[in-house]
């Protein structure tokens, strides 16, 4: 079996006097969709936050193809590859959509097709180009959201929650770029609530509680498996259905 | 477009909020007008004018670096005032060496020394300034009671090291020969030391202005005003950027103490304290972080002061605090509020 | 008993207990202990000062709200009690309704200041008091015909407490009875009660919301007390304690004017007496204020003799000059807010910041 691009080895993570991840231990290989699934409040968004050095483990490693990043700053795991699109969205609404994109393009200005190929991805971004960001919708936002995120080739693209509080149109459009991301060689991982599109574009799953993993495998067989459905996230999938 | 069919709607600014975002730019002139009306004499009104837009931008100069810094690392800087006053000191230090140049008959070389002494005086506070980030300023990140004291404590020792330098007299400092008198404009006397710092003023905002708006640094900083953790996620160093801000913040209050010595002929130890408290209704008016508030809120405080100090001179400073009282009761945050991401 | 006058709030700390009981001790027989007029001055300075300094630290410490206007607060109780005198001559009624002037006057203002400022963001509070302080300061010493502008006002204070009253024939242990002495008293009476009173103050369960609100507005608001109430509400009252001072001043020196009660350099003061002595406890006021007052009456002499010593070596005297105190006092501010931000008195008490 093949390295995987992204590993976390027993990591716990305080947030004050919170012990919020209790040892988690992940696996993401390289390629796909990894989706992290579990109640609110189960570990979710800080497991993303702690890869992305924006709170730091307490203990454990997280490597990132083959080097330890655990420790690192914020801009130096970004400037290996990895992107962040966080639960709120984080865009700058001061700034313009050009702005935004301009901005997260951190090796140069942003190339062409690759504006045109986000363009196809998310019509929208082109109408409002020059609106600042604060005047789009929920949903414009989320894109621009995803956009900034893969505006250059990343290798790993952590995504949180994008299709909260959407409308189903939307919803599909979002599906879509990762699917067509998936395509382009980038590895996600996706924390979802909704677990119909989990189960559409996830190739693995790891379900959390309490701030552990509790199950990892494929997600065709967790998706085929209604007891263990059951099971592992009966509160969250009748809430969310 | 493919894309209508998943396109909500598009919000656009509703024509009350256009108005609200809007009617703080009013304000100067609705001042000015007030002011015009009660003074009743025309070329009084236009020498008071004047004078208060020197002054307000002035304090723009010293208050911008203040609320930049504010906006940007939610630091508040007390200690700010010591920059303004080293910068007058080492301004004067400079006019004194150049005494030559300064005294020769020629506009240009007047200039040149003035622009010289504001040279040096940016870039020590600018040094200073990135002493202060580093020594001060940096272990007190995100405790605004700390932040306060601590650079309530530095401005103490810069001030007390000002007095072992320079000594404890105020000095003396006169303008290079062409800057000195007035012209006749009408029947209106207008300082032409006033005018220079109007356009000085001027030039510095629309250089703000374009840096924040069409730079890459700009966009930078002002989206690290917002959200400054999507910035590093974004893969930028937000420490450098608060350091290269502080120290642009640090220089521009060193440039506007140059420019103050000058207006006021008279410098002490004590100067950049005492303008601070025209620096915080400033900052105040305009909302904490904002750079066109910050401009707003100077040109009013400018204008208000002369035209106070002219009709009801003890009130100057009083009238100042009452416009401070108005704009909060009006907006509790200040003319443009800073909203911040998190 | 006396674990009753302090309301239960101990000083924690064996040695804290005896330097408290020693500034305690040579406070209340200061006249006998230390003769002389200096050390007398020096004596009433430490007791007002600490309740000057309590009264701020119940802003500061007890609630972590930063003030510039204490001085201004200070001010107007010591001149409602100077321009009184001065409108109605030297009389206890003077001083009565002088200081209910002052302390009214001051509670308004207080009043005012919290909630304009305090209801956006703390941060407002210290630059809007700065700002409102420094106006004052202005208008004060502008309005010379009601405060004597810069020169402040002197004027007598009833005949009691005058030096050349004789209370009794005689001397006791050497000292002379006289309305100094009776003056010194009524200032350490007066400041030991308005201690105990602030001591009570924060113990009460008002006292321990402040300090929940100080910890943490959120999760205070969240319980279901109103932040901004309670907040306005020390505003309030540590200005009404400042004010209270500023009466005790005013009667002890005789003169009142903007040096001795509304200049920024009190301000700074008062400042570095809280957080060196110790924020967030009345003891540390205690401390704070005696060490300050102690080391600017004595420590000034010390230190223009190291001048004069080190005259040969170059910048060195310069900054040794007793006239630049306040440089190492800022050093010492800074390194205190860094490594012991809860002063002398949490040292003392050994808890961690």
């Amino acid at each position: 079996m093949p390295e995987p691009l992204l590993t976390l080895d027993g990591v716990h993570t305080h947030i004050d006097q919170y012990h919020i991840l209790q040892g988690v231990t992940l696996e993401v290989p390289a390629g796909g969709v990894s989706v992290l699934l579990g109640r609110n409040g189960a570990g979710k968004t800080t497991t993303l936050r702690t890869i992305m050095g924006l709170w730091h483990a307490s203990s454990g490693t997280i490597r990132f193809d083959g080097r330890d990043i655990t420790a690192l700053a914020t801009p130096d795991i970004a400037r290996l590859g990895i992107a962040y699109v966080p639960e709120n969205m984080g865009i700058f609404s001061d700034l313009t959509v050009r702005e935004n994109l301009v901005l997260a393009a951190t090796s140069g200005p942003p190339a062409s097709d690759r504006l045109d190929w986000l363009f196809g991805l998310f019509p929208p971004l082109k109408t409002f180009w020059d609106s600042a960001a604060g005047t789009l919708s929920g949903g414009q936002k989320q894109m621009l959201s995803i956009a900034r995120a893969i505006i250059e080739p990343r290798r790993l693209v952590l995504v949180d929650e994008p299709t909260k509080g959407l409308a189903p149109a939307i919803i599909v459009s979002v599906r879509k770029a990762l699917q067509e991301l998936k395509e382009t060689d980038t590895t996600i991982l996706l924390v979802e609530q909704n677990f119909q599109l989990a189960s559409r574009v996830g190739d693995t799953v790891s379900v959390m509680d309490d701030g552990r993993i509790v199950h990892s495998g494929a997600m065709a067989e967790l998706a085929g498996d209604r007891d263990m459905q059951e099971r592992l996230m009966g509160l969250s999938l009748e809430a969310h259905q | 477009m493919s894309g209508t069919a998943i396109r909500p709607k598009f919000e656009r600014p509703s024509l009350s909020e256009i108005a609200r975002e809007r009617a703080p730019l009013a304000l100067v002139p609705v001042l000015a007008l007030a002011g015009f009306v009660s003074i009743g004499s025309f070329p009084t009104w236009v020498t008071l004018t004047v004078a208060g837009l020197a002054m307000g931008m002035m304090i723009f100069i010293m208050a911008s670096g203040l609320t930049l810094v504010f906006g940007l690392m939610d630091v508040i800087n007390f200690g700010h005032g010591a920059f303004v006053t080293v910068g007058a000191f080492v301004g004067f230090t400079v006019l004194g060496l150049l005494a030559g140049w300064t005294s020769d008959p020629s506009v240009l070389i007047n200039l040149a020394a003035v622009f010289l002494a504001i040279l040096a005086a940016m870039g020590i506070t600018g040094l200073l300034g990135y002493a202060f980030e580093r020594v001060i300023v940096m272990p007190v990140y995100g405790s605004h009671l700390k932040q306060i004291l601590v650079t309530m404590g530095g401005l103490i020792v810069a001030q007390q090291l000002i007095h072992v330098i320079w000594g404890p007299d105020a000095i003396h400092i006169s303008r290079p020969e062409t800057l000195q008198g007035s012209y006749i404009v009408g029947t209106a006397l207008v300082e032409k030391y006033r005018l220079l710092a109007v356009v000085i003023g001027l030039v510095l905002f629309a250089a703000m202005t374009y840096i924040l708006n069409r730079t890459k640094i700009g966009l930078l900083v002002r989206a690290g005003v917002e959200n400054g953790e999507m910035v590093e996620a974004l893969g930028y160093r937000i420490g450098r950027l608060f350091l290269g801000v502080f120290m642009a913040g640090s220089a521009l209050a060193g440039l506007g103490g140059v420019m103050w010595g000058l207006y006021q002929q008279t410098i002490t130890a004590h100067m950049g304290s005492e303008i601070m408290v025209l620096v915080f209704i400033v900052v105040i008016i305009g909302g904490l972080g904002s750079v066109g508030g910050c401009f707003i809120g100077a040109m009013l405080v400018g204008l208000l002061s002369n035209y106070a100090a002219f009709l009801f001179p003890k009130l100057a400073l009083v009238s100042t605090i009452a416009l401070m009282m108005i704009v909060l009761m009006w907006r509790p945050q200040g003319l443009y509020p800073v909203v911040k991401a998190k | 008993m006396i674990t009753r006058l302090l309301s239960g709030d101990r000083p924690g700390s064996p040695i804290l207990a005896i330097v408290l009981l020693a500034i305690f001790l040579c406070l209340a027989f200061a006249p006998f202990l230390f003769p002389g007029t200096r050390s007398l001055e020096t004596a009433a300075r430490i007791c007002i000062f600490i309740v000057l300094v309590a009264s701020y630290d119940l802003l500061l410490g007890y609630t972590g709200i930063v003030s510039f206007a204490h001085t201004m607060f200070f001010g107007i109780g010591a001149y409602g009690v100077a321009i009184a005198i001065s409108a109605w001559g030297p009389s206890f009624t003077s001083i009565l309704v002088g200081g209910a002037a002052g302390v009214a006057l001051t509670m308004v203002l207080a009043l005012l200041i919290g909630l304009f400022s305090l209801r956006v963001r703390a941060i407002f509070f210290a630059m809007v008091t700065l700002a409102v302080a420094s106006a004052f300061a202005v208008l004060v010493s502008q309005m010379s015909w009601l405060t004597g502008g810069e020169d402040g006002l002197n004027y007598a204070i009833p005949g009691v407490f005058k030096p050349a009253t004789k209370l009794m024939d005689g001397r006791l242990f050497g000292v002379r009875l006289d309305g100094k002495l009776l003056l010194y008293y009524f200032v350490f009476v007066s400041s030991l009660v308005l201690f105990l009173v602030m001591l009570r103050m924060v113990n009460s369960p008002f006292g321990r919301v402040l300090q929940a609100v100080r910890e943490n507005a959120f999760r205070a608001e969240a319980i279901g007390y109103r932040v901004v109430v309670y907040r306005t509400a020390a505003t309030v009252l540590s200005a009404s304690m400042a004010a209270l001072a500023g009466v005790l001043i005013a009667v002890w020196l005789r003169y009142t004017g903007p040096a001795t009660t509304l200049s920024f350099e009190i301000m700074i003061d008062i400042l570095l007496m809280v957080v060196i002595g110790g924020m967030g406890t009345m003891y540390g006021a205690v401390i704070g204020a005696t060490l300050f007052i102690l080391a600017q009456t004595y420590l000034q002499n010390l230190m223009g003799a190291a001048s004069d010593a080190t005259s040969a070596i170059p910048l060195l005297p310069d900054l040794l000059d007793p006239g630049r105190w306040l440089l190492w006092l800022g050093v010492l501010f800074i390194l205190s807010v860094y490594f012991f931000p809860t002063g002398i008195v949490g040292r003392l008490r050994g808890r961690a910041a």
